[in-house]
């Protein structure tokens, strides 16, 4: 796949990027984050970005979080992870202020459940549509797909808890990935 | 022990075990907010938590709602560097052990091993949210159209929450 060559962001490119991923990322952060970092600003490759976001996976914490502190070190240190980081939280926390303060006087005004159950619909086919355009970009060899669905299974139809899929399927997938390229390059 | 600290500590206790993030540890923070520390009771545990999840940004951040529920906006600080900090350190010495082993033929292809599980997860929670939002056929076709618009074109996302929101409030 032919890529351009990846920009490093300023740190104020870097605050005002992760500022926007915080603000848009209704109904979860996920494909905001790859839309601004891969597609929209093309901080890194679409292979770049899945590695850090599959490390945030297995770590603790939220892997979009984990990534923006991991992307905000790998261009700026330390600076770059607190730019970042703060960032994403930033716009999100004040709306949270606003919306706590809210949560009482106005319970429930008629007109504002459909709406939200619309843009839920739409955030859920948000979501899976990330998923499939990543799939896609990265052409995973076939071992590493069927981990890829196994994953979808677990955590969507059979409702494993997570630590239980990322401790099984961690591990396998690192050992395949190794294998293959073992295999290349004796 | 002081309320805050308390906070602190329950958060920072949850913010470790937060593998796969928000939702993966939300049955922990039930069990720690309402049946240990008696914070709140059920009903206003989930509809904080719905509250949180109808706003912009990481899911993760229920727990501030939870905080400021609890103590106003020292108890939201509390949770939410409770809730982050500990993840973050994590975070920051991951990348800075990656950067160390970058010479290693085999840190790519390891690192590799991980993207299916996390493009699977993503997947994954893409279908539990599409199953809590299809009530009915209206919602089954925004799925839909917004799936094959955000897979297929690289228009910005925002067109399709915006165009959901509307159709559910002129439809539903």
């Amino acid at each position: 796949m032919a890529e351009a060559e990846p920009k490093i962001p300023g740190k104020l490119e870097l605050f005002l990027g992760y500022a926007k991923i915080g603000l848009l990322g209704f109904g979860g952060v996920g494909p905001w984050s790859r839309h601004v970092i891969v597609e929209e600003r093309k901080w890194l490759s679409e292979r770049d970005y899945a590695e850090v976001l599959g490390l945030g996976q297995i770590l603790p914490g939220p892997n979009v979080g984990n990534a923006s502190v991991m992307i905000g070190r790998r261009f700026h240190g330390l600076a770059g992870s607190l730019i970042a980081t703060s960032g994403l939280y930033i716009g999100p926390l004040c709306i949270l202020i606003l919306l706590s303060v809210l949560y009482d006087q106005f319970g429930t005004r008629p007109g504002v459940a459909p709406f939200m159950q619309g843009v839920a619909a739409a955030a859920a086919g948000m979501v899976i549509g990330t998923a499939i355009k990543m799939g896609q970009n990265l052409r995973p060899p076939p071992e590493l797909i069927l981990v890829g669905l196994l994953a979808v299974a677990g955590a969507a139809f059979l409702r494993l808890p997570l630590p239980l899929i990322v401790v099984v399927l961690a591990p396998l997938g690192i050992f395949l990935s190794l294998r293959r390229s073992w295999k290349r390059a004796p | 022990m002081t309320l805050l600290l308390q906070i602190l500590l329950a958060f920072g206790t949850l913010s470790l075990l937060a593998i796969g993030g928000a939702n993966a540890v939300l049955p922990e923070m039930h069990r720690l907010v309402v049946e240990v520390h008696g914070w709140m009771d059920d009903a206003t545990f989930s509809q904080l938590f719905a509250l949180a999840q109808a706003a912009p940004g990481p899911n993760i951040l229920a727990a501030s709602v939870m905080g400021w529920h609890i103590a106003g906006g020292a108890g939201m600080a509390m949770a939410t560097i409770g809730m982050l900090l500990p993840a973050a350190i994590l975070a920051y010495g991951m990348q800075g052990l990656t950067h160390r082993l970058r010479g290693n033929t085999w840190l790519k292809p390891a690192q590799f091993g991980l993207v299916p599980l996390a493009v699977g997860l993503i997947a994954g929670s893409g279908v539990i949210m599409a199953q809590a939002a299809g009530t009915n056929l209206l919602s089954f076709v925004i799925i839909a159209v917004s799936t094959i618009f955000v897979w297929r074109t690289k228009y910005s996302p925002l067109w399709v929450l915006a165009g959901g929101g509307a159709l559910g409030l002129l439809l539903l």
